[in-house]
């Protein structure tokens, strides 16, 4: 029997993948940190918001040029999402070739709702970022009536005058609620961090990431709503 | 006590299967749940049926034959222990009790409730050997190793090879297993030389047979009768990623 080894074997095997997925995923973690963070500076008025979108342009100046480093972190940003998803889809499968058949009967003894669905909600967060690029990246006709390109404050508060894009925006928020309680301790897990002595720390660290982010991002579109954001 | 069982029947691997129901008079609440199993032969014996074929040995809870589906949970509802060391006085008068095979790929049907498990072997195969000399009883204090150590080593190998990990994961993922086993010898001083080897030609062959992966569930530390615990598999997922920067695993 030969097998592969070194890192190219990481891809290959069930734990090489989860590895891949845990990096990915910390990736994904620091990202919707930080664009939750943000996202909260709506709050202090168009102008302040405005300018730091465009701000985000020139990052890295003056080593990158406008927008450069902001595209890096795009591709980035896009390749990891796509082998995080490849890893789901390719151990999902290998996970269903695994039992020929159902139980008549089958009892959870201590498993968690986030844990068991883990993969509902990785395919409810896919469709949300689809959604979400289109409803304020692209400003598609139809998902946002009154996109502004380089106008992010009009797009959001125009975008959240809408009952549907809310109620998307809010599922997604309980999807990305319950990933990051499950995904951020299991990422320690799967990277060999864990251990008995400092599970529930992690379990807390998981617990928190998975009420401040998704809170964070909640308020936005909530003081549209209440127009405490307005045009 | 009187009960319903509602039992997998199947003829061999390649029937179907169906669950059959069987009523069961005056089981004493001191049997274990084979004995009840035992008794309910005896009934279909006398009533001119073939009699259940499920798997046991030493109905003490060390050999890791006996494995059962009881209730939807792996080995009954009692936490850490086997089926045969499960006792009727856990269930009451009149109950309904599923009893399914383990369902797993890897862990094909053979008869009834008696499922092949020689995947786990072919996984201890794949880990090979490891470099100490045989033949004459090592001297005791050569190899000087921590309390603390042995006694995680020994909490390794403390698992009976039962499967129950397998059945209860919504994965079919034989992780806990195999972390255990890659575990009790990673943490002893004679499991070295061929530690990082050993991660990745277990991994594959686990990966081979059929398992699922690991999503961290955590189902099978719940119902393992010998509660190994996580760690291993953290362990174990370390000496993989460090097997993977060393190159390890050539060793055929
Ligand atoms: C968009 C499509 C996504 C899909 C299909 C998806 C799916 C999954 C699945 C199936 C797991 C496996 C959980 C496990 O094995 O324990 C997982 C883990 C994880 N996901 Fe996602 N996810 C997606 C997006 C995200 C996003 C946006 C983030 C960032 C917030 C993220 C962060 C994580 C983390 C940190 C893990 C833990 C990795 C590990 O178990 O080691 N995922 N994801
Ligand atoms: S880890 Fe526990 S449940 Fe799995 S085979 Fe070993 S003893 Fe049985
Ligand atoms: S028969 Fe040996 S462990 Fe149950």
């Amino acid at each position: 029997m030969s097998v592969a080894t070194g890192v190219i074997m990481l891809p290959r095997t069930s734990i090489g993948k989860k590895v891949i997925m845990a990096i990915t995923g910390l990736i994904w973690v620091g990202f919707v940190t930080f664009h939750m963070y943000g996202n909260l500076k709506i709050l202090a008025g168009a102008e302040y918001f405005n300018a730091y979108a465009e701000g985000l342009r020139s990052l890295g100046a003056p080593i990158f040029g406008h927008g450069h480093l902001l595209f890096v972190a795009r591709l980035v940003l896009i390749f990891s999402l796509l082998s995080h998803i490849w890893a789901a889809v390719t151990l999902a499968m290998q996970a269903r070739g695994a039992r020929p058949r159902n139980y008549a009967l089958k009892k959870s003894v201590q498993a968690t709702f986030a844990s068991l669905y883990i993969r509902w909600g990785g395919i409810a967060l896919f469709f949300f970022v689809l959604y979400h690029l289109a409803h304020l990246t692209w400003g598609v006709p139809g998902i946002n009536n009154h996109f502004i390109p380089g106008n992010p404050y009009n797009n959001v508060v125009m975008g959240f005058s809408s009952g549907p894009a809310i109620v998307f925006y809010y599922v997604a928020l309980i999807a990305l609620s319950l990933h990051l309680y499950h995904g951020v301790w299991s990422m320690f897990q799967t990277l060999g961090l864990n251990s008995k002595e400092y599970s529930s720390m992690i379990r807390l660290l998981a617990l928190a990431l998975a009420v401040v982010v998704p809170l964070g991002f909640a308020i936005p579109p909530l003081a549209v709503v209440l127009g405490i954001v307005t045009l | 006590m009187n009960l319903k069982l509602r039992v997998w029947r199947q003829k061999n691997a390649e029937s179907q299967g169906r669950l059959v129901d069987y009523e069961l008079k005056d089981v004493s609440p001191e049997y274990s749940f084979l004995e009840m199993l035992d008794l309910l032969n005896e009934k279909l014996m006398r009533e001119g049926e073939l009699p259940v074929a499920f798997d046991h040995d030493c109905r003490e809870g060390i050999c890791g034959m006996c494995g059962l589906m009881i209730n939807g949970v792996a080995h009954g509802p009692k936490a850490a222990v086997t089926a045969c060391q499960l006792h009727m006085r856990n269930f009451h008068d009149g109950d309904t009790i599923v009893i399914e095979p383990w369902r797993a790929t890897a862990f094909p049907i053979i008869k009834d409730l008696v499922v092949n498990r020689t995947a786990f072997d072919r996984i201890i195969q794949a880990a090979g050997y490891i470099s100490v000399s045989t033949g004459s009883a090592p001297e005791a204090n050569n190899t000087p190793i921590a309390k603390t150590e042995a006694d995680l080593a020994m909490d390794a190998a403390a698992c009976i090879g039962c499967g129950a990990c397998v059945a209860a994961c919504p994965n079919s993922s034989a992780m806990l297993f195999t972390a255990a086993k890659a575990s009790h010898l990673a943490l002893m001083p004679q499991g070295q030389p061929e530690r990082y080897d050993r991660a990745v030609l277990m991994v594959n062959a686990m990966d081979e047979e059929g398992f699922g992966g690991c999503t961290n569930i955590g189902e099978c530390e719940a119902v393992c009768p010998k509660e190994i615990s996580l760690d291993f598999i953290a362990q174990l997922n370390r000496d993989l990623i460090k097997a993977s920067f060393m190159g390890a695993g050539k060793r055929l």
